[in-house]
């Protein structure tokens, strides 16, 4: 058995909020340059080149990429070796996204539904846990901004719908989203399981590196598919205009009900903060 | 294409001189709200109350910076989508509003409001707020603290980059960006 202190795991999770708030993940930085590359429209091109020069500044005043800081999402794989030490796992992750959140001046954004008051710290990050064999404690981390999550869509398919029917959805919802997310997204998407299970898959398809490919055949391929019709809607960068409006289109399918075709679309803004710590 | 410079208050002869696709840099005061800061000034305008400040000739910002770090001006400070203000934003043209910075499409109603009260429709560049940021010379609470990000701030902005998206013509960027590059791509690969 491996002991990890719950201290350990907050200060863990500080990190890697502050980070990539700041720091523009590798993946996509690179992606971004790639899509100033290929665009064509001035009026995009002007964008991207805004985003980069951001991301330069972002990193040399040790500031937020973007203030909507996120709503603090995890996905934590645990090992069945493990043992946490102090206070449970759930508390010391919260711990760790309150300290990250006050440490780095960050926006806070987490409220009541209903009075909207803002709860200050930006708690409860939202977690979600798989077990696994081993002795590491893997820990995923995204910001989650609401401009790009507001425009993310579920839909329960009916199966005869099948391949055709999902990509269809898929570019209806990005067309409705147009400008709004912070074009240009990445696209992630979960198909199969259930209700929640394909808005949960949606959103773990995003944490797949940009540039990795699907290691199943048939989704690699459909995710090519989405990925022209998608850059073909002209939405441009930040809605401008223009033939980048996703970098990535993200797949992952899970079995379903024989009654039912479960589809969620996760969008993601082009900051897409990201990053992860083994333990 | 070179900026159009522009000074704030807007009066009408600068609004009718931007058209949709022009890019713009803004000099002068500018004020932030969001949703509930929205809320409060239309509830405050149908009870015939005194606003925080005067609308006549102003832009609103859809704004929520990060915390200013000890010695920063301001935090991140990019726009936020603008959709969620449709429903307060015609009352507030009604009574002087001339100009509206933030992201994303507006509402059938808004882009009608912006024709009949000659108003204009910004776009900044979302996720930029570290850039913009630096356009911000000063930045004051003058309403609604408690919502912390989401107070009401009097900034004053030099050069403060954004593109025209709706005119008070009738001329949408996102319609006319969309349309031009509709099924331009080629079978190319970004990665």
């Amino acid at each position: 058995m491996k002991i990890i202190s719950s201290e350990t795991i907050s200060n863990a999770v500080r990190y890697l909020i502050i980070n990539s708030s700041v720091n523009l993940a590798d993946d996509t930085y690179k992606s971004l340059e790639a899509a100033l590359k290929l665009e064509i429209s001035d009026a995009g091109k002007n964008a991207l080149e805004q985003i980069l020069l951001n991301a330069e500044i972002a990193k040399m005043e040790n500031k937020p990429l973007c203030q909507d800081t996120g709503l603090a999402v995890f996905f934590i794989e645990i090992g069945k070796d493990i043992i946490v030490e102090g206070v449970n796992l759930t508390e010391s992750i919260n711990e760790g996204t309150k300290r990250g959140y006050l440490d780095g001046y960050l926006r806070k954004s987490t409220c009541d539904p209903f009075t909207r008051k803002n709860l200050g710290d930006n708690t409860p990050a939202i977690i979600h846990y798989e077990f696994t064999d081993g002795d590491k404690l893997k820990i995923s981390y995204a910001a989650k901004g609401g401009g790009s999550e507001n425009m993310s869509k579920i839909k329960m398919m009916k199966p005869a719908e099948g391949k055709a029917g999902i990509i269809d959805f898929v570019v209806e919802t990005m067309e409705i989203a147009g400008p709004n997310p912070c074009p240009p997204n990445v696209v992630g998407i979960g198909i199969g399981g259930n209700f929640e299970k394909a808005a949960i898959l949606a959103k773990k398809a995003l944490f797949r590196k940009i540039g990795e490919p699907n290691p199943d055949e048939e989704l690699a391929e459909m995710e090519k598919t989405l990925f022209k019709k998608i850059n073909n809607i002209g939405t441009g960068p930040m809605g401008f205009g223009g033939i980048c409006t996703t970098l990535a289109v993200h797949i992952i399918k899970h079995p379903c009900h024989i009654a039912s075709l479960p589809v969620a679309v996760n969008i993601e803004c082009h900051s897409h903060r990201h990053g992860e710590i083994i333990l | 294409m070179g900026f159009k410079k522009i000074t704030t208050p807007l009066t009408e002869d600068t609004v009718i001189d931007l058209k949709a696709g022009d890019k713009v840099l803004i000099n002068g005061i500018i004020y932030t709200a969001r949703d509930e800061a929205h809320r409060r000034l239309t509830i405050l305008i149908a009870e015939n109350k005194p606003l925080p400040f005067d609308l006549e000739g102003q832009v609103i910002y859809y704004v929520g910076p990060t915390p200013e770090k000890p010695g920063e001006i301001i935090g991140s400070a990019g726009p936020t989508t603008s959709y969620r203000m449709d429903k307060y934003a015609r009352t507030l043209m009604e009574h002087g509003l001339k100009g509206m910075i933030g992201k994303g499409g507006r509402s059938e109603d808004v882009k009608k409001a912006i024709k009949e009260y000659k108003c204009v429709y910004f776009g900044a560049v979302g996720g930029a707020g570290a850039l913009i940021s630096r356009s911000i010379k000063s930045n004051r609470i003058i309403a609604y603290e408690e919502l912390l990000s989401e107070a009401v701030r009097e900034l004053a902005v030099e050069d403060f980059p954004v593109i025209v998206v709706n005119d008070c013509y009738g001329g949408d960027l996102y319609d006319e960006g969309r349309k031009m590059y509709q099924n331009k791509l080629k079978g190319i690969n970004l990665i």
